[in-house]
């Protein structure tokens, strides 16, 4: 008589400390290898998306740095670009520059955040999290000489940024670039050849460049498995035309690729932060426009910017209203997700956490 | 070799080890607010305010409640209402600052300071006759007239209603005058002057 | 009398202030205690209960004391303080965390198996505190010298295995028995090249007590033993379940921990036991490498500050290795034991006895006494040797350890930018 084995269903429910938000997965194990995932969201479902129906565009511009509430900045670019759009306005250089220094810090501190967390789930005791976190903290600080907030911003407006730069932000700024190379070795010393970390993430969840471009992945994620495909150079806005960086690709698509390209980007970023300080001229940072906005009746745009996350999009359609018609928000980690059944079937238990914190997913985007 | 990463990883904690620590003892240290910090409290000149509620319009929740009367200072008409009800609700505000970008007379300003817990829900409305009490120090967020006097809310002295604003509007020179105005509207015409 | 408590120094000061001299007692130098004759029974109890009471209260405050330093030092390598509200430098914080425990709910699962339930706290405690048994914190102050202790510290090391197993079985749920099962599946794996690293200590040595160790490391077994330590210390980090092997008691892993259904003083307990394991651990390595009470002055009677010196040493190494790794996953830590620990510990005990054969035996002056500078000798040997034998290990492991080099190929994307957006 033959044993009758039946997989285990798990539930990893919305509250635990490593679905990075209120996410559910039932799992089934076979033994220790998973069989089968299905995925739960919704549990941060706010009605973004309607919200922004009923409001003009410079209030539903708050909706929108609470999408992704780790990277506010980007959200606001992608927004603003998509209004202007629809508008029709041209935004004066000094105001693109701001937004391109504002949107790179973002994507350090972000990043930040991904790493800092990944680490935790590896196990880490907090310890690589609190480096992550120290440079963090520099950038909202500046943040919060901007605009006043750290981390719901509301920064930028159609037409620009909302106001110039105050004084003390350039010497912060140059303070930044000059201490956080210094900070940021001392992370990767820490991480990057531990072999722990290698043992664990390499060769653990990998992702086929083919799944990848499959399932409309983008970002990192797409990086990772080998796709040189960054937004910035292959549909810029703003100024990224005029700032020279590279793009970090890795070979295999598993964790460890991830993680490094997320690690790179930083450098990346602050070559760009650093290029922009030098390139910045006076000017105005606000077109001028009405209070508010009405842009013509009928006029669709999509304003589409690269993430910490991958590519944000909105698709904005208009009535002629003071309230768009159609706000679509195209957030990437929702679109990244569609591949984790695909990414965790057969991987361990202890793997799962681990690709889970690799795809670096914020549910204030899943579920808007 | 096995253990050579692992040891370098040893290195850097211990290096960080007789570093001092990055932690601000609060309350007894405080991390300083830059000027624009969009604080909890809220600044409200009456003298300023005219009651056109174009903060309430412009607040994406809503939690801006104004009630207003005509005045008896200023009666001409469409010049200032006298306000009974100012409330803002902080316990729903998100403090993005659109009323203080609404505020066509400066008369709304962001607060500086972030200590306002209340035991009960209902003591987190601002109510007008506190907003009226509140020490002035408003936060230059959208006050490029603040800023560019280099006003810190934190470390600055409460300002009056004088000084804060872009523009002087015609009521703000009667006030200044102390003059009171009798009530004459006129209906399908512009109003006539005051004496 | 039992013979060996007459050369403890505690126990002989108090037996005598209160027994003093028998026809038994000669030892007592011929002064008379306070007792009548024929109560010398009484102040036996006394006596004994003050060792007792001296060992166990300092094992558990040296948990609390551990506790606070473990918060505090981690907090450190974090560039944060510890906490430090509760009292001087937060020295009342493990007070307060175990009046916080105490007033809990003690929940027991309707599923549960009472009994075993309630037991496993008292096992894991036991076991921790029958170990203290042997280890020398001065000469002449322990409890006993066994012939045999080293091997009794171990043996009775392994029962929280045990108590790990009926914490997991009898708590009624099924993720807690695989976490269990888990756990005593790494534990038992453990066993084996720690038991094999201390044998060659054992063999410099010539005997299994503790004392004699001490007794014969004219130079520290650190240096003749390197190995030996790195073996004994990774063993002895997976059977208390410190990082990197902590797998069990994961909070980001879904398979609960044994302990998930234990609550208010039985976590405590368990806890104590757990923490007051690694200073145990920590006085063993440094009886058995460092030289236990010895030092460069005032050793002997009163090397009780060198002892607790090098244990406070050996309790920050635990700490900071904490602080610095992630932690592994079972196969990988089960690979660890089998495939690298073990075949190193092998490699060391071979090594070692050939030595030990050759100088103490193959023509040795005095038959089975190594002097001080064979023993350096055999530290230039074994060094090396440890050296070479995991750079050796670390070939086999190169391509699922090494980094990548270069990490990544930063590139410029040859995608040519679209025309001019609308």
């Amino acid at each position: 008589m033959a044993i009758r084995a039946e997989p285990v269903v798990v539930n990893i429910g919305p509250q635990h400390p490593s679905t990075h938000g209120v996410m559910r997965l039932r799992v089934s194990f076979d033994g220790e290898i998973i069989v089968d995932v299905e995925p739960v969201f919704g549990y941060l479902h706010r009605g973004s998306e309607k919200l922004a129906e009923e409001r003009n565009y410079v209030q539903a511009l708050t909706l929108t740095d609470r999408l992704d509430y780790v990277a506010s900045m980007t959200n606001n670019q992608a927004y603003c670009l998509a209004v202007e759009r629809l508008l029709g306005v041209e935004v004066p250089e000094r105001a693109q520059y701001l937004r391109v220094i504002a949107a790179e810090l973002q994507r350090i501190a972000s990043h930040m955040v991904a790493i800092g967390f990944f680490l935790q789930d590896l196990g880490a005791l907090a310890t690589p999290l609190m480096y992550c976190f120290r440079i963090r903290e520099n950038i909202l600080d500046m943040f919060e000489m901007l605009c006043g907030a750290r981390i719901t911003v509301s920064y930028m407006r159609p037409g620009g940024v909302y106001a110039d730069a105050p004084e003390e932000f350039w010497p912060a700024l140059d303070k930044f670039i000059a201490n956080t190379p210094h900070l940021f070795d001392d992370l990767e010393k820490l991480i990057v050849e531990n072999e722990i970390v290698l043992v664990r993430t390499k060769g653990t969840g990998v992702l086929k460049l083919e799944s990848a471009i499959a399932g409309s992945i983008s970002g990192p994620v797409l990086r990772g498995s080998g796709l040189p495909w960054d937004w910035r150079r292959a549909d810029p806005y703003d100024i990224y035309q005029r700032v020279q960086f590279d793009i970090p690709v890795g070979q295999r698509g598993d964790n460890y690729d991830r993680f490094q390209v997320r690690l790179e980007e930083i450098k990346q970023s602050l070559r760009i932060v650093q290029q922009c300080r030098e390139q910045i001229q006076p000017g105005l940072a606000r077109a001028e426009l009405p209070f508010i906005l009405r842009p013509p009746a009928g006029a669709e745009a999509y304003g589409r910017v690269e993430s910490p996350k991958g590519e944000l999009a909105f698709y904005m359609v208009s009535d002629g209203s003071v309230a768009p018609y159609r706000c679509k928000v195209r957030s990437p980690s929702l679109i990244n997700l569609t591949v984790l059944k695909e990414l965790l079937l057969g991987s361990k238990l202890a793997d799962m956490i681990v690709t889970l914190g690799s795809i670096d997913i914020n549910m204030g985007e899943v579920d808007r | 070799m096995l253990g050579k990463g692992l040891v370098k990883g040893l290195a850097v904690t211990m290096k960080n080890f007789f570093k001092s620590p990055t932690t601000v003892q609060y309350p007894e240290e405080r991390v300083r607010q830059h000027a624009r910090f969009r604080g909890e409290e809220f600044v409200w000149y009456e003298e300023r305010c005219t009651g056109c509620a174009s903060c309430a319009k412009y607040c994406p929740l809503g939690i801006i409640r104004i009630v207003t009367k005509p005045s008896k200072t200023a009666m001409q008409e469409g010049d200032k209402y006298d306000i009974e009800v100012f409330d803002i609700d902080i316990g729903r505000c998100m403090f993005c600052g659109l009323c203080v970008e609404a505020c066509p007379y400066d008369a709304l300003f962001m607060g500086s300071g972030f200590e306002e817990g209340a035991l009960r829900r209902d003591d987190l409305v601002i109510t007008v006759d506190e907003l009226r009490n509140a020490p002035k120090r408003p936060s230059t967020w959208f006050r490029p007239q603040l800023e560019s006097r280099k006003y810190d809310p934190h470390t600055g002295k409460p300002l009056p209603w004088e000084e804060v604003g872009r523009e002087q509007w015609p009521w703000h020179q009667k006030e200044k005058a102390g003059a009171k105005i009798t009530r004459r509207v006129q209906r399908g015409g512009a109003s006539e002057g005051q004496p | 009398m039992v013979p060996f408590l007459q050369e403890n120094v505690v126990f002989r000061g108090v037996y005598c202030f209160f027994g003093g001299n028998d026809g038994n007692a000669t030892w007592c130098g011929g002064r008379d205690g306070i007792f009548p004759g024929g109560w010398e029974w009484l102040a036996f109890f006394i006596a004994g209960f003050t060792i007792m009471f001296i060992l166990v209260n300092g094992a558990l405050l040296g948990a609390a004391v551990f506790v606070w330093a473990e918060r505090r030092l981690i907090a450190r390598f974090q560039l944060r303080r510890g906490p430090n509200r509760w009292g001087p430098f937060g020295l009342l914080q493990p007070i307060a965390d175990l009046l916080k425990l105490i007033t809990k709910e003690d929940l027991v699962p309707t599923s549960a198996d009472k009994i075993v339930f309630t037991v496993v706290p008292i096992v894991m405690l036991a076991s921790l505190l029958l170990s203290l048994a042997v280890i020398p914190f001065a000469r002449n102050t322990y409890l006993a010298d066994l012939n045999i202790g080293v091997l009794y510290f171990i043996a009775v090391g392994t029962l929280s295995t045990l108590g790990v197993f009926m914490a997991g079985w009898a708590s009624g749920n099924r993720y807690a028995v695989f976490g269990a099962m888990r756990g005593v599946a790494m534990l038992i794996s453990y066993e084996v090249p720690l038991i094999l690293s201390l044998v060659g200590v054992v063999l410099l040595a010539g005997s299994m007590s503790m004392v004699s160790v001490v007794e014969a490391q004219l130079i520290p077994f650190v240096l003749v033993q390197p190995l030996g330590m790195l073996i004994f210390m990774l063993g002895i980090s997976a059977e208390l379940n410190r990082t990197p092997f902590d797998i069990l008691e994961a909070e980001s892993e879904i398979i609960a921990g044994y302990h998930t259904e234990y609550s208010g003083i039985k976590f405590a307990l368990m806890q104590a036991a757990e923490m007051a394991g690694v200073l145990a651990a920590s006085a063993v390595l440094s009886t058995l490498f460092l030289g236990g009470w010895s030092g460069p002055f005032l050793s002997g009677e009163l090397g009780a500050m060198w002892f607790l010196l090098k244990l406070a040493f050996f309790a920050f190494l635990f700490i900071w290795i904490r602080s610095t790794f992630p932690r592994l996953r079972i196969d990988q830590i089960m690979a660890f034991a089998w495939k690298f620990l073990l075949p190193l510990a092998l490699i060391n005990l071979v090594a070692t006895a050939v030595e030990v054969y050759f100088f103490a035996y193959y023509n040795a002056a005095v038959p089975g006494e190594i002097t001080r500078s064979e023993q350096w000798i055999m530290a230039a040997i074994n060094l090396p040797l440890a050296i070479g034998s995991i750079a050796l290990f670390s070939r086999f492991l190169r391509e699922r350890i090494a980094a990548p080099s270069p990490r990544l190929e930063p590139k410029v994307a040859i995608i040519q930018p679209a025309e001019a957006a609308d």
